[in-house]
């Protein structure tokens, strides 16, 4: 077990690896985002309450979901790469940044287009989903310049690390947020106690655009992860002998 | 075309799909740029040194 986890690690053995899932995540990715999107946006019942402004859900809530999926993977790659000094960990954990950023972006932007017409207000500084989630942002923006205002890589995985250790807590505050403080944003929708409180004809929809954002998510990590892991190994023998040999990347 | 308009929702609801659509294309293109010229920066380095 020990042996395969060293393997997988390896940068070449990844490299190639990677590239050959990344598609593979990809397609069925595509493939439940379009059946999501169909079906949240035609298939789906209005909501009672909010009407058909509730089809935000479809993308809002993938998209919170993986601002903080993403920093987690980011938290805990560093995590290992500080005790187990595994250099592919630091690779994933700076390629997750710029796509957890991206994510949390889109969350905070759709976010603010769904509250318009339903809280009347684009934004309430008062609320602290909204307020934890642009934090997680400024985390995101902070590790990004944090790596990149340090030369040396070694250097800059150690403090960047340490960074988003620390942010985990601001994570916690985020997913915990509404069930712990008065809100404007609504309370838990699928991770309530006695299962989700939505009908399965907006249910699925909603479950099948998660899972696909997931999928391209870890097939756009992939990719991300492989051009770090050429960078940093740029001047490896198997990095000089892949650019030589005829096939390629 | 009364689905399209989503009850006078539309502007918000396509802006959000819209955005999204253009955040996670946006992030695949920055993904497959900064891949070609990493790998082109090192096979110019890698060959210019071959020559040598």
């Amino acid at each position: 077990m020990w042996k395969l986890f060293h393997q997988l690690a390896s940068p070449p053995h990844f490299y190639r690896l990677a590239a050959v899932i990344s598609p593979w995540l990809a397609v069925p990715g595509i493939a439940l985002i379009a059946y999501g999107v169909y079906a949240g946006l035609f298939l789906a019942p209005m909501d009672y309450q909010q009407g058909d402004a509730f089809r935000i859900i479809y993308v809002h809530v993938p998209s919170a979901y993986l601002s903080m999926m993403a920093y987690m993977i980011m938290a805990i790659s560093g995590g290992i790469g500080l005790i187990w000094r595994i250099k592919l960990s630091h690779a994933v954990a700076a390629a997750a940044a710029p796509l957890g950023a991206a994510f949390t972006f889109l969350a905070l932007v759709t976010g603010s287009i769904w509250g318009r017409p339903m809280w009347g207000t684009w934004w309430e500084w008062g609320d602290p989903r909204l307020t934890s989630e642009l934090i997680l942002l400024f985390l995101y923006f902070g590790y990004m310049a944090l790596r990149g205002a340090i030369d040396d890589t070694a250097k800059a995985d150690k403090a960047s690390a340490v960074l988003a250790l620390v942010g985990v807590v601001n994570v916690v505050i985020v997913h915990f947020s509404v069930e712990w403080w008065s809100s404007l944003h609504q309370g838990q929708t699928l991770m309530k106690k006695g299962g989700p409180a939505m009908d399965p004809a907006m249910l699925y929809p909603l479950l099948a655009m998660i899972l696909g954002f997931t999928f391209l998510f870890g097939s756009l990590l992939l990719r991300r992860v492989r051009t770090e892991v050429l960078f940093r190994e740029r001047r490896t023998k198997w990095v000089r002998e892949m650019i030589l040999s005829p096939e390629g990347s | 075309m009364e689905n399209l308009a989503m009850g006078n929702y539309g502007v918000y609801v396509w802006s959000c799909f819209g955005l999204t659509l253009a955040v996670v294309l946006f992030s695949d293109w920055r993904a497959r740029l900064r891949q070609r010229r990493v790998y082109r920066d090192i096979e110019v380095r890698i060959k210019a040194l071959e020559e040598r």
